[in-house]
């Protein structure tokens, strides 16, 4: 049976057209939040149900909870704050008003505003991404791009940000009656924000291997300079489930999100939305939702120990690598080969492989794959 | 900003006991941190029972129409 949403109900925040019509026909009397590409994301995330059972952006009691105790103030597990800052000075509002929440002077969303509350961002960096060293790309948004305050608060989705990827775009909803129309009953995700080598489909496909289907996932949002574009990652992935996927065993389909790098407690929450869109199972692979090295490579694995109540099975894997003596695709528990035999695979190595147009192996990234890859004029993020 | 917040249930003697004992050669902290992993295992079983999904025909059938447009069905 496809997952039970988070926290046992799908949340859909959505306006009516008749509610939508009129808050935007007097949107000049409401105060405004200008909100960031991050929050509008999450705006929307919020509105489909991709982070039921969170109606609005947190308040302070839940705030609280997630931060001390990685769960919500009914108990539920959650590890990640949703939350939207403001500075004193643009704070023309007080709780009780309803505020939009525009990106780019689009109103996205109105808020019922709740709560209102100082950021301790020392705190919020220290138990949310375990440093508080600026050179994390997290910690730096909390310190430098963050207001002064947050505001809690149910919402309503009245517009989103516009979406290149439309025909890779499905809601909860969609996924949910999708799993089922195709039969599914167990349903692994995996998460990505990268093109796909061996690794990534042997990892995917060994999971596969136990479970009806498999819900790729990747995350489209704002990257780091020198990943893939998504474009190019959804191209490449929409070759490879075309040439190497059994038919109806894998969607392909994107989130709107943006990372934070939070690792572990980032990837609890990476596991929930796909709990949300129905999966049953979901992928943790080495260093997962890491940067630099803030993280060991398996915490996010461990950190899974923790949440016997998550409601979604995590899928552990080591690293695979190819092995001249295996002459395979293998892991450590299954090659006694020693390092001189092993080729890791590497989103570096490809990376410069593309940049110096050298050819990439077939045993490190499929034909169909590299095609893509290297005939795209300019892959990465500049 | 505080540690959570607790409560006292009661348990019987013995039950303590075998729990303590049995605490004593895992990585729990204590027998409350036991008996609140075993309640949340326990709970959200049977709170996962209970579902249905938000949806109406009428929505299911766009649904499906947009998933066949998309060519996932």
């Amino acid at each position: 049976m496809v997952s039970k949403p988070h926290g046992g109900r799908l949340i859909i925040r959505v306006a009516s057209e008749n509610r939508r019509s009129a808050v935007l026909g007097a949107a000049d009397e409401y105060p405004v939040i200008s909100i960031g590409l991050r929050e509008a994301y999450d705006v929307e995330n919020i509105g489909y149900g991709v982070y039921s059972p969170l109606d609005g952006f947190m308040v302070y009691e839940d705030l609280e909870n997630v931060l001390m105790n990685m769960r919500l103030s009914n108990d539920l597990p959650w590890t990640m704050p949703i939350v939207v800052s403001v500075d004193e000075d643009s704070m023309d509002f007080g709780v009780g008003d309803e505020v939009l929440l525009s990106y780019m002077d689009r109103p996205l969303a109105v808020m019922q505003v709740e709560d209102i509350y100082r950021l301790d961002r020392r705190l919020y960096a220290e138990r949310v991404f375990g440093t508080t060293d600026p050179s994390h790309p997290g910690v730096y948004n909390v310190f430098r791009e963050m207001g002064e305050y947050l505001v809690g608060g149910r919402i309503e989705l009245l517009d989103t940000v516009d979406n290149p990827y439309a025909r890779f775009y499905l809601r909860p909803m969609e996924t949910r009656v999708l799993f089922r129309e195709r039969g599914w009953k167990t349903i692994v995700g995996f998460q990505t924000r990268n093109a796909p080598h061996l690794g990534h489909e042997y990892v995917q496909k060994t999971a596969l291997s136990f479970v009806d289907g498999i819900f790729i996932n990747p995350v489209v949002g704002r990257k780091k300079r020198g990943d893939f574009k998504d474009e190019v990652i959804l191209e490449a992935y929409s070759e490879l489930v075309k040439h190497y996927y059994p038919k109806d065993s894998a969607v392909l389909s994107i989130v709107r999100y943006e990372m934070r790098y939070a690792g572990p407690r980032e990837a609890i929450h990476h596991a929930i939305m796909r709990k949300n869109f129905g999966c049953t199972h979901f992928i943790v692979g080495r260093d997962h939702a890491g940067v630099g090295d803030f993280y060991g490579p398996y915490d996010a694995q461990e950190i899974f120990r923790e949440f016997p109540d998550l409601g979604v099975t995590p899928v552990f894997f080591k690293e695979f690598f190819y092995c001249r003596r295996c002459g395979g695709i293998v892991h450590e528990r299954i090659c006694p080969h020693d390092e001189s035999n092993r080729v890791r695979f590497s989103g570096t190595y490809v990376r410069e492989a593309i940049l110096e147009g050298r050819d990439i192996p077939d045993y490190i990234v499929r034909p169909e794959v590299a095609r893509v890859l290297m005939s795209h004029p300019d892959p990465f993020v500049s | 900003m505080g540690q959570g917040k607790y409560t006292t249930v009661s348990i019987p003697k013995s039950l303590y006991n075998r729990i303590k004992k049995l605490v004593e050669e895992t990585g729990f902290k204590s027998v409350s941190d036991y008996v609140t992993y075993v309640l949340r295992e326990v709970v959200a079983m049977h709170e996962s029972e209970r579902y249905e999904e938000p949806f109406t025909e009428k929505d299911l059938e766009e649904i499906k129409k947009r998933l066949r447009a998309l060519g996932y069905i």
